[in-house]
Order: structure tokens, then C-alpha cells, then sequence
């Protein structure tokens, strides 16, 4: 039995590692993914001031604060029992559309577009943003990196700092905006959406026109049938900031929509002895094992998923992505990982949009942006799509506001399961008769790059290349060959 | 004289002290034209077994963010120390424990059963808990273990400099970046890319010099958006953390945090807020003030957020 080790590929708050074990013939016997990291949240937020929660568990994520801390705001919203006024609301959709700008920028253009735009196969030290901004052209690049920056611009005026913006009181937030500041807005707003446009036909003119890239697209390699979540509104469209959770079958049948309160009514988390990251499910399906289909429990979030959970965008131009995706890839629901990185550009397309459409709102300048509060504390909780899938905070408090109990789902561990099942079909369809060449590392890397999982969280801003190191050991554990990018 | 080389590590953090290496934009180029990043996981792909090999100095200043929770994180600091000429703890986590350091306020035993058995919605009735090496039919897996306390920077491994903040902001970045660059850094232990001042003389608020006899908590008061947050009775934690990130929490109406840590030549942190707080306090009257301190029910949290584990308090007895 040979091993094939990964590791480290780059940080999941931490650390993540990919063990892929090969039988006596040098096939795929088992892959593992391990996240081998482990802070404690929800357990030293135990005795804390709740309303402090948004800015402490804005700190699990660095790259996301924006879903931690909005998250933990709603959360407050519930165990306070109170209502935000409607500026209030817009003001958070507001700075949260725009992060999402940012957010799903920084991926397409420096972790996972690559991939497409400079090519699977292109010489590694090519394949990264450097070699996206020779391709677009050093203007091209300029543009994505300004639109970038003024995305986050508009989550600093609202909340106030670039990295762990602080900004969200139970029933509201904390200042209100001022017209010249939403004027700055919808100005950068307008590009926004040109540029997401851009985007979108890029991906058309790379990508698409492209019969390679459409049928590693479509490809067994990347593909599972599995359940879809994602937040939708009145209309079952998809939304962000608010909604009902709804999930969708394998065949794209609602499955279930519940509100975030009844979330322990539907999920269930596993725990397995190599992991320090848990595996959420389905509860009315069951956890039958690491495989795809109707009868595992296994679902997917995220881009794709919330797309295919929902029946249609909000926004004229993103419902016309929407419709031409699903007429591209066969109908809805599309079960293609690798076409998360599409669906992430009509979400992009539709988070300018809705910052366009908000920041022309002129109930946005209401100074009324926050409720008093007059319920004792107690229970709530608050979810919101993070952009690499549902986030569920929970949190009972006494009736001082001090913390008692806490419970998250992250985004990313929503994908927990469907990211080791991905990487090992990536492997069974690529390694065979214990063939494993240097180009297998960015084909494994593909499969879970497409859920822009949070061990992408550093290189979502950087330029350059996950570390990867292939160790080839023998049955004794000797090692027999290393392979490295380069 | 050849390029400088520098390094970049994360331990146990969040990601945004990488993130606000980005802040400083377009400079990054002029980074660039002067040094070679020899390490950085995040961005090129150079791994262990490269730095491994590397002559023991060979690195000119490694930036290390995060702080020490696991054996990997401790056997990494150590490895860089080793080959780094100079050492910089790189923002809160690695200066001053940070949010991961409130895991001293509880006991790793404490934390697995939180998360694998409690929870509600955690299913396990095997008691299953991650295991350090597992064994499977096709071989056996492993996982960092943690460590029982979590540590900073500098309870491991010598440290050169601190650049603290969560995250250090893109202007300080600069200033830090500016200072090796250029040969003029200060003795060796000094705080870079930060004020020398508190946070409150970098505040723009107006202090009208009143006391406060009650003590809010943020949600109960919406407090005016130009005068001081303390003296409204908002604890804003501003008179005991080190200035240099220019009063952002303030200038967005919530109050400081503390994220850059003990205001320049204070031992502790929490005990500082503490006297800051009294002396703020408009009574005499014994009774009195034990009613108004008596709203901080959790002095830990609230002073102690960023600071625990480098803190006089340092841990729970375990």
C-alpha cells in the first residue's frame, strides 16, 4: 500500500492535508481530507457579553469577518427580540452586497480563475494572478484591483475598518450614513456592476468558447448528485443577507424550507477521530457515509448550491445569467463542482446590482438605525450566506446578556463532506496503476478550489500557488518519491 | 548590497494580518523591487522542507502572525526563529494571545467536549474526539496536537520586534516595512508601526471633561457620535490600548476594543481600563461605585480580550 500525502496545501485557519492511499494495483484505495486545527470558539465565548459576540467571532475568519460579525449581529436581533429598523436592514444588505463584491472577486480573479484563464495545464508559476493580468493585459488587472479595493471601501465607510469591521448593534447599527457617503456609493456601485459584467464575459470568451474547459466542466470527474441549501426570499429567490433556508433534492424538488430557528430540526454534525472539523447533514436523511445521491445525507453550499436551491436571482441581469447557466450546463439542478466558479460570477453580477438598487434607496439616509431594546436576553439565532455557504450562529444567554451556550456552522464545513468526496473521485478518475505525475496536483487542487473553501482564505488575496507536495511513501513508509510544483 | 529576503508565517489566527499586508496597495511593488519573499505559505511555494534547509540566518525578517496553539505552530516558530536574523511578531494573535488566547480562559479538555459532545448539533454517541494518529485499514492519519495553553510569539522563541493591532492597519504596515527597509530600526524589544501614545490622542472625539455615574452597555445607549464614548459611560477601551490604528472603532461609533493592546509603558492591560474606569466615575460614595463597576460582570472579556494570555492573569488553574 502506497501513500500519497498532500501537505500542507495552505491554511483552513490552520492547516488542511490530504492523504491519498493507493491499493496493491496503485488505485485510489481511500483519500482523506483533514482539517487539523482547532480554536475553541464555542467554548471560550462561554461567559461572555453578548453583544460583543459580533467582534469576537468576526475573528474566526480574517477573510470573512463580514459573515461572522453580520451572523452574530442577527443572532442578537433574536436573543433580544427586536426588530431592526428597515434603514437598518438596508444599511447591513448594503455593506454585505458590497463585501460579497469583494469577496467573490478576490476568488475568481486570484485562487480559483486561473485555473480557466491561464489554463489547468499551463506551467505552474503561469497559473496564478500574475499570469491572469498577462493574459487580460496589465490595464485589465489595474481595473480588477481598484474595483476590489473600492468594494472594500464601501464596507469601511459603513463599518467602519477594512478588517473586522465593527458595526452591528442588536436591532441595527451604529451610525447612520450621510448623503455624501451614499452618493460616493452609488457611484462606485454603477462600476461595479459594468465590471462584474466584465467579468461574466470574460469568463464567456475564456472559458465557454473553450470545448476542453466545457467538458472538464461537465465531467464525471467533478461531478456529485448531492442535496443543495441555500437562503432564499419570499419568492424563492436567492438572498444573502435573509430568508428561509431552503433545500433542494438531487432532482431539484424542494426537500425542505425552514427558518433559522428550526435549524436543529434539520442539520445533524459527525464526528470523525482524523478530523478536527465536523461533518454536517441532513437529520431527515441520515449520515450514510461519504457518498453522493438521494439517500445520503450529504448536501452542498455555496455558490452553485444556492443557485440551484433557489429558482432565480432578484436582479434583472444576474436572472439572466442564471437562466443562460442552466441552458449552458442541462437544466437545473446543475451537480458540475467546477461550475461553482460561474455561479460565483452571476452572484457577483447580482451582489452589484442589489448595492446599486440599495445605494439608490433614499430610506438608506434615515438616521433611525437602531431599535431600543426592551426584552431580557435570552435565546436566538441568526444565519446569513456566507460566501462559501450557510453560517449559522446560536447562542443562549442569562438575563444579563452573559453567554451560556454557543453553537456555529460555518460555511465551509457545510461542504465538509462534499469536499473529501470530490478529492477522492478527483483522485480515482486521475491517479491509476500508481501513476502519479506533477500535473495530478492542480487537477486534486481543482476539486475543492471550486467551494473556495476557507483553507483558501490567504490565497484568496495573494498571488501565487498553494503549496503542494506530493510524498509517495512505500508500505514500510519509506519514502520513494517527492514530487513539488515545480 | 543584495535584495533583502523576507519571510511570512501564520500560526493559529484568522487570516486578516494577511490581509492587511494587502492594505498597503500598490506599495507592495515597491516591496518587491527591494526583497525577495523567501517564505510565505499564503503566496509563493517554498514548504517546510525548503526553509529546513536554508543556513540558520539566512532569512533577514520573518513577519510571524498567529498565535501558538498547537505543536505544529510551536515546531514551525522555533524552525523560523532558527533561521531568521530577525524576528517580528506580526499583530495581536503573535504579540498578545488575541481572541485564540482565550482558550486559556478554559482547558483543551473543556474545549473538546463543547464541541464534539455538547453541542446541539453534534450527533455522536460513539464519543468520538480527533485523535493525534488514527489508524485505518490502509494506514494511519495524523493531527497536530494541542497544546494545553496557548502561548505567544515570544513565550517560545526570542523576539526581535512587535507590530501589534487586529490586524495591524495597511499605514502602520507601511511604517513597519518602511523601518526595515531602510536599516532604522529601533533597539531590539521595541513596538514598530504603532503609536508611542493611547488611543485617545489619536481619537477625535470631544472630551468635555465629564464623569459618568452609570455604565452602559453598548446596546442600551445610542451614544452622540462627537463626544468621548467614557465619558457617556460607554467602557471604550481606549485610555488603556496602545494608539496607531487612527480611533477607527470610535470614528464608527463602538467603542475601542483594545485589539492593539496595553497603551505604551503599561504592564497590564486590564488593570489599567480598570483604574481608567474608576477615576472616570462620578462618586464617592462606596455603594455607588459598586453598582456602577458592578455592570461588568465579565472583567475577563472586556478587558482582557486581546491581552489574556500575555495578561498578569495569564491563565485558569488547570
Amino acid at each position: 500500500m502506497k501513500t500519497v500525502t498532500i501537505d500542507p496545501i495552505t491554511r483552513l485557519e490552520g492547516h488542511g492535508k490530504i492523504s491519498i492511499f493507493l491499493d496493491d494495483r496503485g488505485n485510489v484505495a481511500n483519500a482523506y481530507f483533514q482539517v487539523p486545527e482547532l480554536r475553541g470558539f464555542e467554548k471560550f465565548c462561554e461567559g461572555r457579553f453578548v453583544e460583543e459576540m459580533p467582534d469576537i467571532t468576526a475573528r474566526i475568519c480574517g477573510v470573512c469577518p463580514e459573515a461572522h460579525h453580520m451572523a452574530s449581529t442577527k443572532t442578537l436581533d433574536a436573543v433580544f427580540n427586536v426588530e431592526p429598523s428597515s434603514a437598518a436592514k438596508k444599511l447591513r444588505e448594503l455593506l454585505y452586497s458590497a463585501f460579497y463584491v469583494y469577496d467573490h472577486t478576490t476568488h475568481f480573479y486570484i485562487l480559483g480563475g486561473p485555473d480557466f484563464v491561464v489554463g489547468p495545464e499551463a506551467p505552474p508559476e503561469e497559473r496564478n494572478i500574475f499570469g491572469v493580468i498577462r493574459k487580460v493585459g496589465v490595464e485589465a488587472g489595474k481595473y480588477v484591483i481598484k474595483q476590489r479595493m473600492d468594494a472594500l471601501e464601501i464596507v469601511s465607510m459603513i463599518g467602519g475598518r477594512k478588517v473586522h469591521p465593527t458595526f452591528g448593534v442588536p436591532g441595527g447599527i451604529s451610525k447612520p450614513l450621510k448623503e455624501t457617503e451614499r452618493a460616493r456609493i452609488e457611484e462606485m456601485a454603477k462600476e461595479e456592476v459594468k465590471f462584474a459584467q466584465f467579468s461574466l464575459k470574460l469568463f464567456e470568451d475564456i472559458v465557454l468558447k473553450n470545448k476542453t474547459y466545457v467538458d472538464l466542466i461537465t465531467g464525471d470527474t467533478y461531478t456529485h448528485k448531492t442535496y443543495y441549501m441555500g437562503l432564499v426570499d419570499d419568492k424563492n429567490r436567492v438572498n444573502f443577507y435573509d430568508g428561509k433556508i431552503r433545500v433542494v433534492d438531487p432532482d431539484g424538488n424542494e426537500f425542505v424550507k425552514f427558518p433559522a430557528s428550526d435549524y436543529l430540526n434539520h442539520l445533524e454534525e459527525r464526528v470523525e477521530p482524523w478530523s478536527y472539523l465536523k461533518f454536517p447533514y441532513l437529520k431527515k436523511v441520515g449520515w450514510k457515509g461519504f457518498v453522493d445521491g438521494k439517500n445520503s445525507g450529504v448536501y452542498r453550499a455555496n455558490t452553485l448550491a444556492r443557485l440551484n436551491a433557489a429558482d432565480g436571482m432578484a436582479t434583472p441581469l444576474a436572472q439572466e445569467q442564471y437562466e443562460k447557466l442552466y441552458e449552458t450546463l442541462g437544466g437545473k439542478p446543475v451537480h458540475a463542482t467546477l461550475a461553482f466558479h460561474w455561479a460565483r460570477l452571476v452572484e457577483l453580477l447580482y451582489a452589484a446590482e442589489r448595492l446599486l438598487e440599495l445605494s439608490q434607496d433614499s430610506e438608506i439616509t434615515d438616521p433611525n438605525v437602531r431599535r431600543p431594546i426592551t426584552e431580557t436576553p435570552s435565546e436566538g439565532v441568526g444565519v446569513v450566506e456566507a460566501p462559501r455557504g450557510t453560517l449559522y450562529h446560536h447562542y443562549q444567554t442569562d438575563e444579563r446578556g452573559i453567554v451560556q451556550k454557543v453553537n456555529l456552522i460555518v460555511g465551509t464545513t457545510n461542504n465538509h463532506a462534499a469536499i473529501c468526496m470530490s478529492i477522492k473521485k478527483a483522485a480515482e478518475g486521475l491517479i491509476k496503476n500508481g501513476e502519479v505525475s506533477p500535473g495530478i496536483l492542480n487537477m486534486v487542487e481543482m476539486a475543492f478550489r471550486a467551494y473556495d473553501p476557507c483553507f483558501a482564505c490567504a490565497t484568496h488575496t495573494l498571488p501565487g500557488q498553494m503549496p503542494l507536495e506530493v510524498d509517495i511513501y512505500d508500505s514500510r513508509g519509506k519514502l520513494k518519491k517527492r514530487l513539488t510544483r515545480f | 548590497m543584495g535584495k533583502l529576503k523576507l519571510g511570512f508565517y501564520w500560526a493559529a489566527s484568522c487570516g486578516g494580518c494577511e490581509i492587511s499586508v494587502l492594505e498597503i496597495g500598490e506599495k507592495v511593488l515597491d516591496v518587491m523591487a527591494v526583497a525577495d519573499i523567501v517564505f510565505w505559505p499564503a503566496a509563493v511555494d517554498f514548504k517546510f522542507s525548503d526553509v529546513e534547509k536554508m543556513e540558520d540566518k539566512s532569512i533577514d525578517v520573518c513577519f510571524f502572525n498567529g498565535a501558538i496553539r498547537n505543536r505544529e505552530d510551536e515546531h514551525v516558530a522555533k524552525l523560523l526563529r532558527a533561521k531568521s536574523k530577525v524576528m517580528i511578531a506580526f499583530g495581536s494573535c503573535a504579540v498578545d494571545g488575541c481572541i485564540p488566547g482565550l482558550g486559556n480562559a478554559t482547558t483543551v479538555k473543556d474545549i473538546f467536549t463543547r464541541a464534539y459532545h455538547e453541542t446541539p448539533s453534534t450527533i455522536n454517541p460513539e464519543k468520538v474526539e480527533p485523535q493525534p494518529k488514527y489508524s485505518i485499514p490502509e494506514g494511519e492519519l495524523e493531527l497536530p496536537e494541542l497544546r494545553e495553553n496557548v502561548s505567544t510569539l515570544d513565550e517560545v522563541v526570542d523576539v526581535d520586534y512587535y507590530v501589534p493591532g487586529c490586524p495591524p492597519v495597511g499605514e502602520q504596515v507601511w511604517n513597519a516595512i518602511q523601518a526595515i527597509v531602510s536599516g532604522k530600526l529601533p533597539p531590539k524589544g521595541s513596538v514598530v508601526g504603532a503609536s508611542d501614545r493611547a488611543l485617545c490622542h489619536e481619537c477625535e472625539r470631544k472630551r468635555l471633561g465629564n464623569k459618568f455615574k452609570t455604565i452602559y452597555r453598548p446596546y442600551e445607549i445610542v451614544p452622540d457620535q462627537e463626544q468621548c464614548l467614557l465619558e457617556q459611560g460607554v467602557i471604550c477601551m481606549g485610555p488603556a490600548t496602545r494608539g496607531g490604528c487612527g480611533a477607527l472603532c470610535p470614528k464608527a461609533n463602538m467603542p475601542c476594543w483594545g485589539c492593539y493592546g496595553p497603551s505604551p509603558n503599561i504592564e497590564d492591560q486590564g488593570a489599567k481600563m480598570l483604574s481608567a474606569l474608576a477615576s472616570n466615575l462620578d462618586s464617592t460614595d462606596e455603594e455607588e461605585i459598586k453598582e456602577a463597576l458592578g455592570k461588568v460582570i465579565d472583567p475577563l472579556g472586556k478587558f482582557y480580550k486581546f491581552t489574556l494570555t500575555k495578561s498578569i492573569l495569564g491563565r485558569v488553574r488547570k
